[in-house]
């Protein structure tokens, strides 16, 4: 199996110690180790981002870091995107009234490939098409058709810029 | 279900110990470092090292886009992200990272894909490396005791896949020349979004006094490693710039290039794309030097 190696990760707000292969891929320690099975494996080659998750802030194909890579990380998955009381966040608010998803197989790497797109925006304003469709080029969707996602993102924003306004 | 077969893993923790640990582990080691091309390859067991070296901490050490005199160097670590942000490189090579890094995979790869990964990993269609082999960059490559050498391109990628980094160097920095009224672009033709291309040529020019001072002209996936096309360079240098002359430049890309048949167009139609995106990147290469 090779050496296993020692992890501290948080992941959503809750610390975890774990001793893994260091072939482990993080996805797989989400789901198969923690039951985090809100992070998809999709084509399992770094093409589909339907693993995206957040580590330190920032978008990553789940199924192309190790999990060890990760120590001392602060994850996010799609299970730490709505509020404590379970109120929805603004991207998943935006993808439930603009039916962002049809299988939702894609949903969760999209959301937070658009959280990361959103959080990087230093423009004002209101994000374009174009912006949205760029951004989520790492992220594949076989049923949608992509234009509802955008709208979806986009609803995100505007709620976000109303919020901060 | 994929997953690298097993490994031990160790993280670096400067330049000098990530080489000692190649040292000691004689050949078995593989860096680390966006992963994004090692982790895909170690999955299909197209790489099989007994140990990677994990350099992802080195980040205050080797992430950075800096000028020194008439040279920018760019750090191993440095990730696309920070080569697509970078107002220091769109305003000493307008526009020619910029244009790459934006059609480079897609945003969640560049978030951690890396300079050094991209250049080591020696693809024939890297745009990276097409950009740097245009910019006649050069690799500045550690070894044990802290012996430097420093290799152009040509010499640095051997073929496809193959680089001429020995098992117990590293890929420190690329340095590349800078050049007064300079003007680059990137041409790419690709499946998909966030696909490889089908063919990328990237162009950069100098211009001064109405003549073309310097002339760097590299297609991707269409040969055993990103091509340079001297003949096109020594044609552009000295002489003014006109779309005659980059239409000539992009005839002879599309001979002297060697593209494959494959999943991405036959060979003939990657050939005639080599010569419409050289004469594309050039002509606007050059509207950019002369703006
Ligand atoms: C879905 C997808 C789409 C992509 N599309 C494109 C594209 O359109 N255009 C494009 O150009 N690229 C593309 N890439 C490749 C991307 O640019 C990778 O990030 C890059 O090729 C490798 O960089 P890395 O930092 O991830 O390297 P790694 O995967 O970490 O390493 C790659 C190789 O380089 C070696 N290495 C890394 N750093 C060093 C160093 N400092 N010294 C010595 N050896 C080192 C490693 O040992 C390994 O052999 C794509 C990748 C993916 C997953
Ligand atoms: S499963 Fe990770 S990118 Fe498709
Ligand atoms: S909703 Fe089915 S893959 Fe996107």
């Amino acid at each position: 199996m090779g050496a296993t190696v020692a992890l501290q990760v948080t992941v959503n707000g809750e610390s975890h110690d774990s001793e893994v292969p260091a072939r482990m891929l993080l996805v797989h320690y989400l789901r198969d180790e923690l039951g985090l099975t809100g992070t998809h494996v999709g084509c399992d080659t770094s093409n589909c981002g339907a693993c995206t998750c957040l580590v330190d802030g920032e978008s990553a194909k789940s199924c192309t870091v190790l999990a060890v890579q990760c120590d001392g990380a602060q994850i996010t998955t799609i299970e730490g995107m709505a509020g404590p009381d379970g109120e929805l966040h603004a991207l998943q608010e935006g993808f439930w009234a603009e039916h962002g998803l049809q299988c939702g197989y894609c949903t969760p790497g999209m959301i937070m490939a658009a959280a990361d797109l959103l959080e990087r925006r230093t423009a004002d304003g209101p994000i374009s098409e174009q912006e949205v469709r760029k951004g989520l080029e790492g992220n594949l969707c076989r049923c949608t058709g992509y234009h509802n996602i955008v709208k979806a993102v986009q609803a995100a924003a505007e709620a976000s810029r109303e919020v901060a306004a | 279900m994929q997953t690298p077969a097993p490994c031990e893993y160790s993280r670096a923790t400067s330049v000098d110990d990530a080489i000692a640990q190649l040292q000691a582990l004689g050949g078995n080691a593989r860096i680390l470092a966006g992963g994004y091309s090692l982790i895909p390859m170690m999955k299909l067991r197209l790489a099989n090292p007994g140990h990677v070296i994990d350099i992802n901490p080195l980040e205050s050490e080797l992430n950075y886009i800096r000028q020194e005199g008439n040279e920018i160097r760019i750090g191993a670590l440095t990730r696309h992200v920070n080569m697509l942000e970078s107002d220091l490189l769109s305003q000493v090579f307008p526009h020619i990272f910029r244009e790459a890094e934006a059609v480079l995979a897609d945003p969640v790869v560049r978030n951690r894909g890396t300079m050094g990964g991209s250049l080591c990993q020696s693809d024939p269609a890297e745009d990276l490396s097409g950009v740097v082999v245009a910019l006649k960059g050069e690799a500045v490559l550690r070894g044990p005791g802290g012996a430097e050498r420093v290799v152009g391109m040509e010499e640095f990628h051997l073929g496809p896949y193959m680089t001429s980094v020995q098992p117990t160097e590293m890929l420190i920095e690329v340095r590349i020349p800078t050049h007064s009224g300079f003007g680059g672009a990137h041409e790419k033709v690709e499946r998909r979004a966030g696909d490889f291309a089908i063919v990328a040529a990237s162009a950069a020019l100098a211009i001064e006094g109405g003549r073309i001072t310097f002339a760097g002209v590299a297609c991707s996936a269409v040969g055993p490693t990103t091509l340079h096309i001297e003949r096109a360079e020594k044609a552009l240098v000295g002489q003014a710039p006109s779309e005659d002359l980059f239409a000539q430049c992009g005839q002879m890309a599309a001979a002297d290039c060697s593209p494959n048949s494959d999943g991405r167009g036959p060979a003939d139609y990657k050939r005639h794309v080599a010569g419409v995106l050289t004469t594309r990147a050039l002509s606007r290469a050059a509207a950019t030097a002369v703006s």
